[in-house]
């Protein structure tokens, strides 16, 4: 196997080399500790700071509201947890997210329930988006925070941040997102959008792992995540990733530079991706078509399974992921497709394809190539499949 | 998660897959709700298992597992047959990752199921020969009852 086609973006990107070369000074020439007062240590700091102006200036933030963290989901627990105990102080114990947030949402939601919080999950309708109207009527005097993400990570539904923002300002209430899909690819103003907290992550942007940031806007109320040193004003402490840093910051910066034109780029190779794997009979996407993010294909085949569509597509060298139950690691189908309605039995067969700017339209052609082929051989294998064509079970 | 060499041999090469007509037996066991059907067709001549066929609905595992249970039983007699577990499955494939252990008993449930069909149409109880078979096609057994 000579050639491999990444399309698996979502899951995480290759470094890029205008990324990994800014970086290396400051694993090798750089390296001193930016809180040390000599040249090497203040080198670093300089570009810790420069790093954090950077990024602020990509979400139209100020640079002391970017906290880096280790990741998207540092960033996530440290938002719910900090803001959520905050304010159950003042008796504020209830907040509202999507059904299919990332487990790095639900799962630190359910810490906070275990301690008494009340969590209301909105519905996300089969088209993957939540409904504002649903928003205002969830909201109660005791709400403590919403928190809901920017664009989903399985079918890649943008959701109505605006409006979310505009209703959580109307009532004066914490509104936190999730963007660590969104972040590069959507143009992101926190300001005029209102929000109060925003994650985000490098290594889908093709920068290291390791590294990401939470903004949190001037005057939010949250409590610290890490004592220690006086590193990310005291609330996160730790000696910084200097090279993670940089690269995140230069990450950020290259995507959101180039975010029209790659936007483009990516929808035109999205938009041949889903037309033609439509084709493939029995076959439907997952979530909105318009209303998603420009490198992101969820489908569902009937009639297969999501881990042998998989370990095919590797076979002919493509890298995917899948929501079926087999590679989640349990029995049921992935939370996301069961959030937008799928029966377990078609979410079972779901194939997640996500595209960057370092794809080609060979790549799509490629996929195209070889997707029927693998639907067929499998589907000619899968009992399931016989009785969908011969009518004796519903397709969908 | 990975899978051993053998695994993905037999689910990249699988073996005795299709349908074999005038089957003496066809069993199927699983459902679509729980992600893995098999349907396990078998000839049989003097009470050996002179062919077996396999088609199957389900993960990677599954269809190894399948795969190996249909060439472990074939040209063995039933007696020799039913006393392949899942454990010899999944040994004879170098092991299974623990999620996927109930593959190898659906693989072993789905041989059962086969000669059930073959005894009740001899005419004879199979019960007493094969013991209870899960089949999982209840949906209130739920999708992990065989493990």
């Amino acid at each position: 196997m000579s050639h491999i086609v990444y399309a698996d973006n979502a899951a995480t990107t290759p470094v890029s080399d205008l990324v990994l070369n800014s970086m290396l000074p400051y694993h090798s020439n750089f390296y001193g500790n930016p809180s040390s007062l000599y040249k090497i240590g203040r080198e670093a700091k300089k570009a810790v700071e420069q790093s954090r102006e950077q990024v602020a200036g990509c979400l139209g933030a100020l640079s002391n509201e970017i906290f880096f963290t280790s990741g998207g989901s540092e960033a996530n627990n440290w938002a719910i947890r900090g803001i959520g105990y905050n304010l159950a102080k003042q008796g504020k114990k209830h907040i509202i997210a999507s059904a299919f947030e990332h487990h790095s949402v639900l799962n630190i939601l359910d810490v906070l329930k275990k301690d008494g919080f009340e969590i209301t999950y909105l519905n996300v309708y089969k088209e993957g988006i939540i409904r504002p109207e649903d928003l205002k009527n969830a909201i109660r005097p005791d709400t403590a925070l919403v928190t809901i993400m920017y664009a989903n990570n399985e079918i890649g539904t943008i959701q109505p941040i605006q409006e979310i923002g505009n209703i959580c300002k109307e009532y004066s209430i914490i509104f936190h997102t999730d963007a660590v899909q969104a972040v590069g690819n959507i143009p992101i103003d926190v300001k005029s959008l209102n929000i109060d907290l925003l994650s985000l992550s490098a290594h889908k942007l093709h920068g290291p792992k390791g590294i990401g940031a939470l903004y949190i806007k001037k005057g939010t109320k949250i409590l610290n995540l890490i004592e220690g040193g006086a590193q990310e004003r005291g609330k996160r402490a730790g000696t910084e990733n200097t090279a993670g840093i940089i690269g995140l910051s230069i990450a950020l910066k290259d995507a959101c530079d180039h975010i029209k034109e790659r936007t483009k780029k990516l929808s035109l190779m999205r938009d041949r991706l889903i037309d033609g794997a439509l084709k493939i009979e029995y076959s439907s996407l997952n979530g909105d078509r318009k209303n998603r993010l420009p490198g992101n294909v969820s489908m569902c085949f009937n009639g297969i399974e999501g881990e042998s569509l998989l370990l095919k597509l590797d076979a002919m060298g493509i890298c995917a992921s899948s929501g079926s139950a087999c590679t989640s690691g349990s029995l049921d189908p992935s939370h996301v497709l069961l959030a937008i309605g799928l029966p377990h039995e078609v979410a079972h067969g779901s194939l997640r394809l996500t595209l960057s700017d370092q794809n080609t339209e060979e790549d799509v052609s490629y996929i195209l190539e070889c997707l029927p082929l693998i639907v067929k051989e499998l589907r000619d294998i899968s009992p399931l499949w016989e009785k969908i064509i011969n009518k004796k079970v519903k397709s969908f | 998660m990975t899978y051993s060499d053998k695994v993905m041999d037999h689910f990249s090469n699988p073996r005795n897959i299709g349908e074999l007509k005038n089957a003496d037996g066809i069993g199927e066991v699983g459902n679509a709700k729980c992600g893995d059907i098999m349907k396990m067709y078998i000839k049989v001549k003097n009470d050996v298992i002179s062919d077996v066929k396999f088609k199957t609905f389900g993960c990677g595992a599954a269809i190894a597992t399948s795969s190996m249970a249909t060439e472990m039983v074939k040209g063995k007699n039933i007696k020799e047959a039913l006393k392949i577990t899942n454990k010899a499955v999944m040994e004879a494939l170098d092991g299974l990752p623990p999620v996927k252990v109930h593959c190898s008993v659906l693989a072993e449930q789905a041989i059962k199921s086969a000669l059930w069909d073959y005894y009740e149409k001899q005419g004879i109880d199979p019960l007493p020969i094969l013991g209870k078979i899960c089949n999982q096609n209840s949906e209130h057994d739920g999708c992990s009852c065989c493990t």
